[in-house]
């Protein structure tokens, strides 16, 4: 669920930027203050270990098909939250810069929904409770299972959020939701069945690793109460939500071609198909009228040409063929340009 | 993760270690500029193809320069277009009035604006593989780190990108060993994913420790120096303000229509 620069405005993007930006510097101030010195190479390598613990797959019981490790949850129960959200944003940011998963302007947004909500969430007011001291299995595999659901559910509702926020996708909200929610549903139970095990084994083998995790946030910074707010409303409207959603673990293309299948059964009955074709029968008598408009509107359009493009783009419905056609050709041309540069430059220090 | 990137991975360091004009650029210059190129190309309307076709300028202007292969950038974004593909094409179910009329042929907005997203996507992650590709990760971070980066990222982000390719490597070594002997069975139970990934981590856990000590022992004392000290040239300056004064005048006028204007004769 790495979000992409190309469906994030800059507005949203940079709030978010804002927000990670000034989690990372709070986790840093942090892990400053209590810093044991071991912790530097350590956090360097469980971030190269997230990397690689993602190539060994496990098949998921009763489904044939098969997951691997996220790395939120499991980072955050062997460093505590501050470390574990540090170390998720550099695998993010590395992710982006040599990637491109996820562009560097939804940085923020990723950072945000995916090192925020299972390590400032998920893991100090689900895990740590439910799995309680190192006591029973069963209980710390119902933690991680319910810790991942959550951080993921929180992750994928903030991902709708700030897409639709951004104003850039035109899927409806309610479709978004139901087309991420279920999706990450079964995401997350694979990431608490993956994490689970993988803690199980740790405690069996080496219990001291884990005892050796700090506790949870125990600071009393007044983050609290806006964090269980904000962590309340959310999980009720995710929870919610997902609750009346098909929970299908078929991944995300079979949630795509029931959206657009829902799309095209819902034009075969009429309405869509039939607006449509409506549209297409204007259209086909628009050039004519087009152009008319535009003689009319030729003072104003010189006029509009001078200001931003923000501005002359924003009413768009009024388009004529006319500038169309030079937008077009005008594109084309600049593209030839652009590439006429890129190529001179290029055969430029051949030469030299 | 698929296996192939991790060699590609490889290829972005060595692309970084080239000495070009841009390459010789202070990181902070590029990291700003390119800043400045996604945010005014994120700003436009949804709507809106030809007044991107200016801002192409810039990555390939950084791949030329650069001496980046354009088909090494080009088949990383391939790699990760799927997202903004699976989230774009939803635009032209739901926004069916036509935006665009070319003869008697109409364009829904919804297409364009799906055009306009992946043209987009295309142009700010290729900006951002080319910066990397002619910065490299270390003065990348030297460079984030005096923007104000707090050093523990800085240094995490450092640690990260060494050690991915030995845990990598180490994750390889159990994958082919589990195939070779499990022949037929994989992907494994969850009980032997448990084991494997758990012994994964902690033979990372056991090179931390390794490493740690190694540290200590040539005088670390909780402090990491980067030790890159560059100062803004005359010109980092010059691309720098260069680029934001290009990006401002594509971004307020739309030279591509103009050019079109001016070639095509169809003032309207």
């Amino acid at each position: 669920m790495h979000m992409a620069d190309a469906l994030i405005s800059p507005a949203v993007g940079g709030t978010l930027w804002v927000v990670s930006a000034g989690l990372i510097a709070y986790c840093a101030r942090k892990l400053k203050q209590t810093m044991r010195d071991n912790l530097v190479p350590m956090m360097g390598v469980l971030g190269a270990f997230i990397f690689a613990a993602q190539m060994i797959n496990f098949s998921i019981p009763g489904t044939g098909s098969s997951g691997h490790l996220g790395g939120g949850l499991i980072l955050s129960v062997l460093l505590g939250p501050h470390a574990a959200f540090l170390v998720i944003a550099s695998v993010l940011t590395v992710q982006a810069f040599f990637f491109a998963d996820g562009g560097l302007l939804a940085l923020g947004c990723n950072i945000f929904n995916l090192g925020f909500f299972p390590a400032f969430i998920a893991y100090p007011f689900i895990y740590r409770p439910l799995a309680g001291g190192a006591g029973s299995v069963s209980r710390s595999w119902i933690a991680a299972i319910v810790a991942a659901v959550v951080g993921l559910q929180l992750g994928a509702f903030s991902v709708v959020l700030e897409t639709k926020a951004s104003g850039i996708s035109e899927l409806p909200f309610g479709t978004f939701v139901l087309l991420m929610l279920p999706i990450h549903l079964a995401i997350g139970v694979v990431e608490g069945l993956a994490t689970a095990a993988v803690v199980s084994f740790v405690a069996r083998t080496r219990p001291e690793v884990l005892a050796a995790a700090p506790v949870a946030a125990e600071d009393k910074t007044g983050l609290r109460p806006v964090l269980i707010g904000l962590a309340i409303a959310a999980l009720i409207v995710g929870g919610a939500v997902s609750w009346f959603a098909s929970t299908h673990p078929d991944g995300l293309e079979w949630s795509i071609a029931k959206v657009t299948g829902k799309e095209e059964i819902s034009g075969s009955d009429g309405g869509i198909h039939r607006k449509l074709t409506a549209v297409q029968e204007k259209t086909a008598f628009l050039p004519d009228y087009g152009f008319k408009s535009a003689e009319a509107a030729g003072v104003n359009a010189e006029k509009a040409s001078a200001e931003s493009a923000a501005v002359e783009s924003e009413s768009w419905p009024a388009v004529t063929a006319g500038t169309s056609v030079s937008g077009i050709v005008g594109g084309l041309i600049t593209l030839g340009l652009v590439c006429l540069i890129g190529f001179v430059l290029k055969e430029r220090r051949i030469n030299v | 993760m698929r296996f192939g990137n991790w060699f590609e991975i490889g290829r972005m360091d060595e692309l970084a270690r080239q000495d070009t004009p841009v390459h010789r650029l202070d990181a902070r210059a590029k990291l700003l500029a390119t800043g400045a190129f996604i945010v005014a190309l994120m700003s436009f309307s949804r709507y809106e193809i030809s007044a991107l076709m200016p801002f192409c300028l810039y990555p390939f202007v950084l791949i030329s320069l650069g001496r980046i292969p354009f088909g090494f950038i080009f088949r990383k974004i391939i790699i990760a277009a799927p997202f903004a593909i699976i989230i774009g094409i939803f635009n032209p179910f739901f926004d069916r009035q036509p935006a665009l009329v070319i003869g008697s042929f109409a364009i829904s907005g919804g297409w364009l604006s799906f055009a306009s997203i992946i043209i987009r996507f295309g142009l700010t992650a290729g900006a951002a593989l080319a910066l990397v590709a002619c910065t490299g990760i270390y003065r990348l971070c030297a460079g984030l780190e005096r923007m104000g980066l707090p050093r523990v990222f800085a240094v995490q982000l450092l640690f990260l990108y060494r050690y991915l390719f030995v845990i990598a490597d180490e994750g390889s070594q159990m994958k082919r060993s589990l195939e070779l002997r499990a022949t037929g069975l994989m992907p494994v139970g969850l009980r032997v994913y448990g084991s494997l990934v758990g012994h994964l981590l902690l033979r990372a856990m056991a090179r931390s420790e390794r490493i740690y000590q190694a540290m200590v022992a040539r005088g670390f004392d909780g402090e990491i120096k980067i030790a890159q000290k560059t100062s803004f040239q005359s010109a980092d300056w010059t691309f720098l303000f260069g680029w934001i004064f290009f990006f401002t005048v594509a971004r307020t006028w739309n030279i591509s229509d103009w050019l079109g204007r001016m070639l095509a004769g169809s003032a309207p």
